[in-house]
């Protein structure tokens, strides 16, 4: 009781239901996440056969050609997504935060359109309108002569991951520039500064750590995917070499196990160079009382090019979906610059066939979901509301998952659980269930900042009063607390449901049969035939749909939230 | 003038300030009022009024982050409105400071210098020049976030003084302060002034601040300003209601003016009559106005009026015991000097207000 003694003005706690719910949560926790991750990272230094501590599959992995290759390749592809996710990031931000510009809602809005489609979904579509014999090719080939390599090996990849991820650079950017208050400028401009010198000192030094947080997300979601290569038929880089080693090598070949650390070493990497750029930068200058940088007008001329810009990179980030809603509704679209002709028959084909992985994928991402915001809730309240030992462990344990990329999980589950069997014989890794736990895993470190969220908006004098009047802790929790947190917890359900509904990475390595595969799993499957991808297309636009719904619902709750806070508070 | 500051040229020599007829809207919100106003070269000048009174706006628009509908604004005799602000040479400390927080207090004060595209040696002579003249030389490699309130505020001077502006904007610039500080700092900025001679408009809602350490005050109110003058002018001889009421505490007594010829009093509401010194401006409409220590409760002194009232509570303030009395149906504040020993007057207890007609006041709204 040294903890409860030592601060009298904390709480006195019920140890025992915050003792089980601790030991719940580690549990859950070290099964599912610390012991797979463990495991890969343990596998990687063992030697193959005498199972002793070695450096040998290192070696191995870079004295081996393809090896390095694909290493460079997945450093390269991801240094170059970041480039140009920034070129198609950085007009959109700055024009939409700093001058007066009809449709900035619609642009920011827009800007985040790509996020809710798995980018692999979209690679097939970009193909069809940017490949050698697409739309775009096809055009340029009749009017001009020549083509433009869009999609040839690695540079799919980068224009794909590119269109796809660069929203994260334009959220944390705008975000920075908004923070920036207007006195910022206007003292640069009283002591003599203007134009581009002025966005060169002050702007943008200012909002760098926003847009570093950004690239280096970019840079870590691109290097882990493992999808959009392997749709794209990029073998040689790291993610989809982690895969074809352990799916056709084999569970026992350590390179799988060699390159998912490296996969981590490299996340770790990034956020740690995410983590250096913000530290002791919290440059949110906003002051009580002003804006954000002042706006200004743009002269006629500037529109016209400001406006052009801003629609082409809309209509280039919008492009997959436009080619995935045509190829939904396409008969037959090849060597042509539009579909040949239009039909339902596809919508009709999924819906009869494959309303399974409909109803799968909203099984295991509303699963995945609530274990997200039971665990993650939890955690919240025992990080910020108790003492009790530990709770600092059980917030780095749910954060760690941050570093583990899908297909390390999936590989960590597929070792560790494999072996296990249940009592029919069914290998423990091949149950379904098991893929609603990777999810889990995996989006847990959103749905926590969701739940710290909501929770920190609660001020504890609330939960004080009610104990005054008698409630206790668990009462407390049920009446007081969970009612006012209901808000921010929907907001981190319907975000982990989202996100997990368009997944594949882990999916794509537990998935054992058909009848078990959610939708991101189906598309794969289906877009790998030409004859697959019209329903494929039709499967990805419910896919886009569905998430669209759920981000709507999210934004309506999070408003709904905000206002109702005013009361709460 | 001080040897050191001569020395590196940062006093200039003092510019005046002309504002003729600025109208400025935002929106179809009219928000300074047909503006005039001039002040001298030299003079530490405030703009005094309560929030939104437009005295921020225009100081925004002599500093370029405004635009004006007509009117000039114009500094030594030059109109400046159709300058941009980064070339106006016009100092402004923020009210948030607005220190670039990725850059050292140097690099800060250096900024304006190296816009200017002056020599390395130069730029650096008159940096640590700004900075002995805050004393905050020994801090110039810290980040603002470094430092405290005070400090943070020295080296926003420090920034603005270095380019050597033709004048120095302060926009309520002892508003993050605390109350200590505030004092201080107030002091430190008037001296300051004075040893660079430049013209300094100081914007502020505090009657205090703006009594203490400026020349003139513009009182401003609804975008208009109210009147002009020296702090004891605006005190003794308030040209309306407005200015009364918001230096100083103001009693405030309704009544018609009556009497004929070269005698005319004014009949109080509620009791009372007043004979109006032959000389004193009487507005139409006009109420008596007088300071709650020009007033006696009790035995009047000679030549005093009388004004029959009820004691409806009081305070002590150390000093002085204020006393509000209901005189009809208003109430004004009398103040009586405190010793040890003095018998205070009960609340519910007629009391009589002496007022000598010297002191009183017929004012305007």
């Amino acid at each position: 009781m040294a903890y409860a003694l030592s601060s009298p003005s904390q709480r006195v706690s019920s140890r025992p239901g915050q003792t089980a719910a601790v030991l719940v949560i580690a549990l859950f926790l070290g099964v599912f996440l610390i012991v797979p991750a463990g495991t890969v990272i343990y596998t990687a230094f063992t030697d193959k056969g005498t199972g002793t501590f070695t450096f040998v599959n290192f070696f191995d992995f870079f004295g081996t050609d393809l090896f390095v290759r694909s290493f460079w390749n997945s450093v390269y592809v991801s240094g170059m997504s970041v480039v140009w996710a920034t070129v198609l990031a950085l007009p959109l931000a700055v024009l939409t935060t700093r001058f007066e510009f009809r449709g900035a809602i619609v642009i920011q809005t827009l800007g985040f359109v790509p996020l809710i489609m798995p980018p692999f979904v979209g690679a097939v579509a970009m193909q069809l309108l940017f490949g050698r014999n697409g739309t775009v090719n096809l055009l340029l080939n009749d009017r001009f002569g020549f083509k433009l390599p869009f999609m040839d090996g690695l540079n799919g990849v980068i224009f794909v991951q590119s269109l796809h991820y660069f929203p994260f650079i334009l959220i944390n950017l705008s975000t920075s520039l908004r923070n920036i208050d207007r006195s910022m400028e206007e003292a640069a401009q009283n002591l003599g500064a203007s134009g581009f010198r002025l966005f060169r000192r002050i702007v943008f030094p200012l909002a760098m750590p926003g847009y570093l947080a950004g690239a280096s997300l970019v840079f870590v979601k691109v290097f882990d995917d493992l999808a959009t290569p392997l749709l794209l038929n990029v073998k040689d880089m790291l993610a989809p070499q982690a895969y074809l080693r352990v799916t056709s090598v084999g569970l026992t070949d350590p390179m799988g196990y060699v390159i998912s650390v490296i996969l981590i070493a490299v996340s770790i990497f990034a956020m740690w160079v995410s983590a250096i750029a913000m530290r002791g930068k919290d440059y949110s200058t906003v002051q009580r009382g002003g804006g954000g940088l002042s706006r200004r007008q743009l002269g006629t001329g500037e529109s016209v090019v400001a406006y052009g810009v801003v629609m082409l990179i809309l209509l280039l980030v919008l492009s997959p979906h436009i080619g995935l809603l045509l190829l939904s509704f396409a008969t037959v679209w090849s060597f042509s610059p539009l579909p040949d002709a239009f039909t339902v028959a596809h919508y009709g084909r999924v819906f009869g066939e494959s309303s399974l992985y409909i109803k799968n994928t909203l099984i295991y991402a509303s699963l995945a979901g609530l274990i997200d915001v039971a665990v993650g809730g939890a955690i919240a309240y025992l990080v910020l509301r108790t003492r009790i030992v530990g709770r600092r462990w059980l917030d780095w344990a749910a954060t760690s998952a941050l570093a583990i990329p899908g297909v390390v999980l999936g590989i960590g589950y597929l070792r560790t659980f494999y072996g296990v069997t249940l009592p029919d014989g069914t290998p423990l890794a091949a149950l379904w269930v098991m893929v609603v736990l990777a999810l889990a895993i995996r989006r847990l470190p959103y749905a926590l900042r969701a739940c710290y969220a909501a929770l920190q908006q609660i001020s504890e004098s609330l939960e004080e009063a009610a104990e005054n009047l008698g409630a206790t802790k668990f009462h407390t929790v049920r009446r007081i607390v969970l009612p006012l947190m209901m808000g921010g917890l929907l907001a981190g359900f319907v975000t982990s449901f989202s996100t997990a509904a368009v997944e594949l990475s882990a999916t794509l390595m537990l998935i054992q049969s058909n009848s078990d595969a959610p939708i991101a799993y189906g598309l794969y499957v289906f877009m790998q035939s030409p004859a697959g991808r019209g329903p494929g297309a039709a499967l990805g636009v419910i896919a886009v749909v569905m998430v669209a719904l759920c981000t709507l619902l999210s934004h309506y709750v999070i408003e709904r939230r905000q206002k109702a806070n005013g009361m709460a508070k | 003038m001080d040897a050191m500051v001569t020395g590196t040229g940062l006093a200039g020599s003092a510019k005046e300030i002309n504002i003729r007829d600025v109208d400025l809207f935002y929106g179809d919100l009219h928000v300074l009022k047909n503006v005039n106003l001039d002040i001298r070269p030299g003079e530490f000048f405030a703009f005094l009024g309560p929030s939104g009174c437009g005295k921020t706006t225009l100081l925004r628009l002599i500093a370029g982050f405004n635009t004006a509908r007509n009117g000039q604004v114009m500094i030594a005799g030059k109109d400046v409105l159709g300058t941009p602000p980064w070339k106006r040479d016009i100092g402004m400390v923020f009210q948030s400071y607005a220190l670039w927080p990725h850059l050292t207090v140097r690099k800060n004060v250096a900024f304006g210098l190296e816009e200017r595209r002056l020599p390395r040696a130069e730029i650096d002579r008159d940096v640590n020049a700004a900075l002995d003249l805050v004393g905050l030389r020994h801090l110039a490699d810290r980040r603002p976030a470094q430092l405290s309130g005070g400090q943070q505020q020295r080296v926003a001077v420090a920034r603005t003084i270095a380019i050597e502006p033709k004048v120095l904007l302060l926009d309520e610039p002892l508003s993050n302060l605390d109350a200590k500080m505030r004092v201080q700092v107030r002091r430190e900025l008037r001296d300051l002034q004075q040893r660079l001679h430049l013209t300094t408009i100081f914007v502020t809602h505090d009657q205090e601040e703006a009594n203490t350490i400026c020349d003139r005050i513009a009182v401003f109110n609804d975008g208009q300003i109210q009147q002009v003058g020296t702090p004891m002018e605006l005190y003794e001889k308030p040209t309306n209601l407005f200015v009364a009421n918001f230096l100083g505490t103001a009693n405030i007594l309704n009544g018609k003016i009556g009497g004929a010829g070269a005698a005319k009093t004014f009949e109080v509401e509620g009791g009372g009559v007043v004979p109006i010194p032959e000389g004193a401006g009487v507005p139409a409409n006009g109420k008596l106005v007088f300071r709650p220590q020009y007033a006696t409760l009790g035995k009047a002194a000679e030549g005093a009026v009388r004004l029959p009232g009820t004691i409806v509570h009081r305070e002590f303030l150390g000093a002085t015991v204020r006393y509000g009395v209901k005189i009809g149906s208003s109430e004004v504040l009398v103040d009586q000097p405190f010793h040890s020993g003095a018998s205070l007057l009960e609340t519910g207890t007629a009391a009589d207000v002496g007022l000598q007609p010297a002191s009183a006041l017929w004012l305007a709204a």
